[in-house]
């Protein structure tokens, strides 16, 4: 009878301390679900609900119908160009550098001078940047002086100019490149000496090598990486401010200038220019994880 | 041989010219201030403006904060999710990579709407209530890099066994975090520390539009007004970028070494 009970109290009893301990763990948490909360979903959410209210909080499609002026398209496409060049710019030349760190059979001194460097430039964004390359592919900045002093070529006079689609670009992949390199050399790692070596004895040359083991294992990683090198781009605003001023027609700067002094008169315009920011890194992102998840599936 | 070796070389060399011409551009830049020769005197400018000194101080005690709330922050999160809650795992990491993918000025500008004078935390009304929230933005800033820093270091070492033992000796929760994980973790709290350093030291998009004199929004202004000025601010921040990746590299040095020798 006794031996029953007991039976008949355990499980309810140690059910009950579960429920008791795992409320007692989820109070561990709360203060950091309560920070994300206040800092990072309701601030999102307060601009994705806004992107579709009027000014009296009315239901509406209009906000995103006036993204679809000309000023503002143009804008966007520019971000995008922006970002989409220095992005695949900045994965291409990040790919052979950490080629040449990792598998290139360099001295020993290379790899680590090139991942700490690496890890300065991919910090130094930002106003500083700006700075830097004004000063260096300005009208009167080093290379720009040298460039005319020695080769007596102007490259202003080619239609370059700092400030526009190409020296924005130039500069992003200054913390592009870098970032490439600090994320790619782990996958290069994961490159097994035994598959080059596998591969050679079955008598692959070395472009068989990379087209068909290498590459297919890297590049969900790369493209991966690219895409958040595209969010990276498009989400920065103070290299390229630091550089234009507000004279620039890039999303972030328009909604910059927008939150700064209302120049599109129109509070609820504002939050779709957010909501559009949100949905192109959203996507950028989910395309990452989706071909991330394909990739795996592949290496099986 | 040789010949395969000489793409890796050009490669480095091509990377190397790309991230060291810019510098030596600034730098020459920064020394051009008197006609016909090289002087210091954009820095000695720089250095005795009031004004840097005001926003750079501002600026540290701000990075400063930000180190010290997101490290209480992140450390027990993730100490916690190691031994209690591995299941919210996906869950807590998808929040801190989410600042990865909202850029920085939509959160402020969410931020500026949700917490201005007239709503229910008018975060935005006074001095010290904007200096919480910017402090509170850096935190959301840096907390992808914080937590990446913590969880690998927390996963170097056998949370459970330390927690177990701690807990066998009669240690409460506070002891536990404070006297036996935090300084297992160090290296890897310091690590963290300093890359939100190096961020936060020279942010502009917040801090501009929250309003506050840092350093970023100081930048900005020189930048728009000065000619050589920026360019020896853009060294000295390359410098202050530069010591906190060394101190990072030195600091995991050190267990690294250790770890060899065993």
């Amino acid at each position: 009878m006794a031996q029953q009970q007991d039976i008949a109290v355990q499980p309810s009893l140690a059910a009950r301390m579960k429920v008791d301990q795992l409320s007692w763990s989820w109070l561990g948490v709360m203060p950091f679900f309560i920070f994300a909360l206040l800092f990072l979903i309701i601030p999102t959410g307060f601009l994705i609900v806004g992107g579709f209210q009027d000014a009296d909080g009315h239901f509406t499609f209009a906000n995103i119908a006036n993204l679809f002026q000309p000023t503002i398209l143009s804008a966007y496409w520019i971000s995008i160009k922006v970002s989409a060049a220095s992005a695949i710019g900045g994965a291409i030349i990040g790919f052979f550098l950490a080629y040449a760190g990792v598998i290139g059979d360099l001295p020993r001194w290379i790899r680590p001078t090139l991942m700490t460097f690496c890890g300065v430039a991919s910090n130094f964004a930002g106003l500083p940047l700006a700075f830097a390359f004004l000063a260096t592919l300005g009208r009167a900045g080093l290379v720009t002086a040298f460039l005319i002093k020695y080769f007596d070529f102007n490259i202003y006079s080619t239609g370059f100019n700092l400030l526009s689609f190409w020296g924005l670009a130039l500069t992003y992949l200054y913390f592009q490149i870098p970032l490439m390199v600090l994320i790619l050399t782990p996958a290069l790692d994961g490159l097994k000496r035994e598959w080059r070596e596998a591969s050679a004895i079955l008598g692959a040359s070395a472009w068989q090598y990379w087209r068909y083991i290498a590459l297919p294992a890297l590049w969900p990683a790369m493209l991966g990486t690219t895409l958040l090198l595209f969010a990276n781009a498009f989400g920065a605003v103070a290299t390229a401010y630091g550089l234009a001023g507000s004279s620039l027609n890039i999303v972030t700067i328009l909604l910059y200038a927008q939150i700064r002094g209302d120049v599109l008169h129109d509070q609820n315009l504002g939050y779709a220019l957010a909501l559009g920011m949100i949905l192109v890194t959203g996507i950028s992102n989910a395309a990452y994880i989706w071909l991330r998840a394909r990739g795996e599936r592949g290496m099986r | 041989m040789k010949r395969a070796k000489l793409g890796p070389w050009l490669a480095i060399v091509f990377g190397m010219l790309y991230f060291v011409i810019p510098l030596i551009g600034t730098f020459e830049f920064s020394l051009r201030v008197r006609r016909g020769e090289y002087s210091f005197d954009a820095y000695r400018t720089v250095l005795t403006d009031p004004r840097f000194q005001s926003s750079f101080l501002y600026s540290t005690v701000l990075a400063l904060a930000t180190i010290v709330v997101g490290v209480l922050l992140v450390v027990p999160t993730a100490y916690w999710i190691q031994l209690r809650l591995p299941k919210l795992r996906p869950i807590v990491e998808f929040i801190t990579l989410m600042p990865l993918v909202i850029p920085a000025i939509v959160l402020v500008f969410g931020y500026l709407r949700i917490y201005n004078s007239s709503s229910l935390l008018p975060l935005t009304g006074s001095e010290w209530s904007t200096n919480l929230l910017l402090t509170c933005s850096y935190v959301t800033l840096a907390l992808p890099y914080m937590y990446r820093a913590v969880d690998t270091g927390l996963r170097a070492i056998d949370v459970r066994s330390l927690t177990e033992a701690a807990e066998s000796l009669g240690a409460g929760w506070p002891t536990i975090l404070f006297k036996v994980i935090f300084p297992n973790v160090r290296v890897a709290v310091l690590s963290g520390a300093f890359l939100t350093f190096a961020i936060v030291i020279g942010e502009f998009t917040m801090a501009s539009l929250l309003d506050r004199p840092a350093f970023g929004p100081y930048l900005q202004l020189m930048g728009a007004n000065r000619a050589y000025e920026p360019s020896a601010l853009a060294i000295i921040a390359f410098v202050i970028t530069w010591a906190c990746m060394g101190l990072i590299q030195l600091l995991g040095r050190g267990p690294a070494a250790a770890a060899g020798k065993r």
